[in-house]
């Protein structure tokens, strides 16, 4: 099957706007495709007539253009006889956005699609779904563009089970300046589910690393989505509800009772170098730190910071993660030394956690970084950023990603989120360098990395 | 394609729904584990025999049809010193329910371990590896495995749990024999794969560990029941027309 015309599509239909309620989801979808991205959309409704001044066809066959992706928004019951004007116009792909299927026990009704589907190779995602959100490409979310907010377009493919999940990821990846190239929800995932889109978007030039949210898979499916997994050469990071579910049934066996559906998921997720999020925080920030640094170390990370207590803090969150900060050599802590400005060589502490005192300026901070990530045992570097020093200015961001681009290590930071520092923040982000709102979730960024291989 | 005798073994069980103790480590021995000197007898002379053989202590296990878990109605009995005392613990078990015979097998000596495997709906049959005895429920200090496991998965593994320093070896212990362990975990990952379809779940508890041996000192094999009843994946909630997530979701955290 051919996703990409679906995923790109230059040609839009919208099947099933209402010509009376300009409220209608479909009304919605359309208006969006008209006045907001680029592709040509077409209106369908079986009575015609004109919607913003455009003739709505009656049916698909009517349409003028090959349609490269078709929005249902009719009525369960129709669903199967526009799906089948999909299939004889030819169109590329369809999003079925109408509920009523198999999460209302209609299992018949949405296995008659999957039927008509397959025998035309013909890709559909959903029913009941949301569907597809591309940036500046295509949005088929039956929600008002001035109510929804939309990441910039980046390397992270999203894929949801839940419509509500994908819509609020979306709010929380944009918060962060975390870029999306692909985002679907997939709703019942009759006919096109994770393994598919897993497949697609391993080969997908635009996607960097490609995240999913799982509440179950079907028998048997994991074990092909897992090792479909590990030979994707992108990261794949899953983020699992549902954990507290399963296992009630009362075992017989040790086994069966310890080794509950969710401890089997998480391990097996490990074992195969797929990077669990514990929440929808850590979605994002695994989703932003893969994305800049698609490869996993072992997990040997310097800590350079200006203040001795966020480099105690953070040795303590390392050890908790399983990341180590080996202590530098005194050769080394020397050659560090020496490329500090005088009035901070005898202050500072150099071991790693690497602490340059409230004293250091900029080009401190950008020796020090530059010497301890040119160290070979070092595979990360961790900067916790305190920008209320005086010696600091807002630059800082900027001249530390210019460094990382140039060192080829990877690099994460902490700078508090508040608007006053939003030039420091913006100066990594833009630049494509992850940093944290916390000091934790800068070293579970670290973390993710160490993650990111078979265990 | 099964193996003709352990094909022989599951089919004999399939009416009880699980494998006696006797016949799993008959199983087991087929597939290369390695389990203790038994005998599995009705006959009291013969069980005599057979213990003063391979010498005293003992230990004596009950067969039944009706005991799955013999420790909970007093079904093992360890450190038998004489014939004496296994006399008296024949009669006692000759009494119990569904009575069908008594194991007599040799005392070993080391680190409890559990080694498991389950058929798991989402992911087929996975592979435990835990700190064993009958307290395995309460601390759950275990690592799983997707079967079929590789080599480089077996120090992983051990690497998981808070008690890995009992099988590396602590405070003057002989640590566990490495190589035997890997093999019996390799060896048993491979039957797990060959059973595929016919088990459920599979528990032998003990694996007892020294620097010499890893013997399977007991082992339950639960047969697969057929299909049960699961609404088929993606006929969850509906999101279609309420995009939004309810409230009172857990997210439960990862320790």
């Amino acid at each position: 099957m051919n996703f990409k015309p679906m995923f790109a599509p230059k040609t839009m239909a919208v099947v099933g706007v209402s010509l009376g309620n300009h409220r209608h989801p479909a009304n919605v979808i359309y208006n969006k495709a008209l006045h907001r991205y680029p592709a040509t959309v077409y209106p369908v409704n079986p009575r015609g007539g004109r919607l913003q001044g455009n003739r709505v066809f009656q049916n698909l066959s009517e349409i003028p253009d090959k349609v490269d992706l078709v929005v249902i928004a009719v009525r369960a019951g129709q669903v199967p006889g526009v799906l089948a004007a999909c299939i004889e116009a030819g169109a590329g792909g369809a999003t079925i956005i109408s509920g009523g299927f198999a999460e209302v026990g209609r299992h018949d009704l949405q296995q008659q699609l999957v039927e008509m589907a397959r025998a035309a190779d013909f890709p559909f995602i959903g029913p009941n779904c949301l569907g597809i959100y591309v940036p500046e490409v295509v949005d088929t979310f039956f929600l008002p563009a001035e109510r929804l907010v939309r990441p910039e377009s980046g390397k992270v493919a999203f894929v949801s089970q839940s419509g509500g999940v994908l819509v609020d990821q979306m709010v929380k990846f944009a918060g962060e300046g975390v870029g999306l190239a692909l985002a679907v929800s997939i709703g019942n995932k009759a006919l096109i589910r994770e393994i598919d889109l897993l497949n697609y978007l391993a080969d997908d030039p635009k996607t960097g690393v490609i995240a999913f949210y799982i509440e179950g898979f079907a028998k048997g499916e994991g074990r092909r989505f897992v090792r479909l997994a590990r030979e994707c050469p992108k990261p794949v990071v899953v983020l699992k509800s549902g954990k507290s579910a399963g296992g009630r049934r009362a075992a017989s066996s040790h086994t069966a009772s310890v080794a509950g559906d969710y401890r089997v998921f998480s391990a097996v997720l490990a074992q195969h170098g797929i990077v669990e999020a514990v929440n929808e925080y850590q979605l994002v920030s695994c989703c932003e730190v893969l994305s800049a640094y698609p490869r996993g170390i072992s997990g040997r990370v310097g800590i350079l910071t200006g203040s001795g207590g966020h480099g105690v803090l953070s040795v303590d969150v390392c050890a908790a993660h399983g990341l180590t900060v080996p202590e530098l050599s005194a050769e080394e802590q020397e050659r560090l030394r020496s490329r500090l400005a005088g009035n901070i060589r005898q202050i500072a502490s150099l071991k790693n956690p690497i602490d340059l005192t409230g004293s250091a300026t900029d080009d401190d901070f950008v020796e020090a970084a530059a010497g301890l990530s040119g160290l070979e045992q070092i595979e990360c570097v961790i900067i916790l950023l305190l920008p209320y020093s005086p010696g600091i200015t807002s630059d800082l961001g900027a001249r530390l990603s210019e460094l990382c681009r140039r060192q080829k290590k990877p690099l994460v930071a902490y700078v508090p989120h508040v608007e006053r520092y939003r030039m420091l923040i913006e100066g990594f982000e833009l630049n494509g360098i992850p940093v944290s709102p916390s000091i934790e979730g800068a070293i579970e960024m670290a973390d993710a990395m160490r993650r990111c291989q078979p265990c | 394609m099964l193996d003709p005798s352990i094909d022989a073994i599951l089919t004999q069980a399939a009416t009880a729904g699980w494998v006696f103790e006797p016949e799993a480590k008959r199983l087991l021995k087929t597939a290369g584990l390695d389990t203790p000197a038994f005998i599995w007898t009705r006959d009291l002379p013969e069980a005599k025999r057979f213990a003063r053989r391979i010498g005293y202590p003992v230990v004596a296990k009950i067969v039944s049809s009706q005991v799955i878990h013999k420790t909970e109605v007093g079904g093992v009995v360890t450190g038998i010193g004489g014939d004496t005392e296994l006399e008296r613990v024949f009669r006692r078990f000759y009494a119990m329910d569904g009575f069908e015979g008594i194991l007599v097998e040799e005392t070993l000596a080391g680190v409890e371990l559990i080694v498991g495997a389950k058929m798991d709906d989402q992911f087929g049959p996975v592979v435990l590896l835990g700190i064993g005895g009958i307290a395995v429920e309460v601390y759950q200090d275990v690592s799983v495995r997707m079967a079929p496991l590789e080599a480089h998965d077996i120090p992983s593994m051990i690497d998981c749990l808070k008690g890995r320093r009992l099988i590396s070896g602590f405070r003057g212990t002989e640590p566990v024999n490495m190589e035997k362990l890997s093999c019996l975990l390799l060896d048993f990952s491979a039957l797990v794969m060959h059973l595929a379809g016919r088990f459920a779940s599979i528990d032998l508890n003990p694996v007892i560990c020294d620097a010499r041996r890893c013997t399977v000192a007991d082992a339950r094999i639960m047969l697969d029941r057929g299909p049960t009843e699961e609404p088929p994946a993606g006929a969850g909630r509906k999101n279609g027309a309420d995009p939004l997530p309810g409230p009172g979701r857990i997210c439960l955290r990862r320790s």
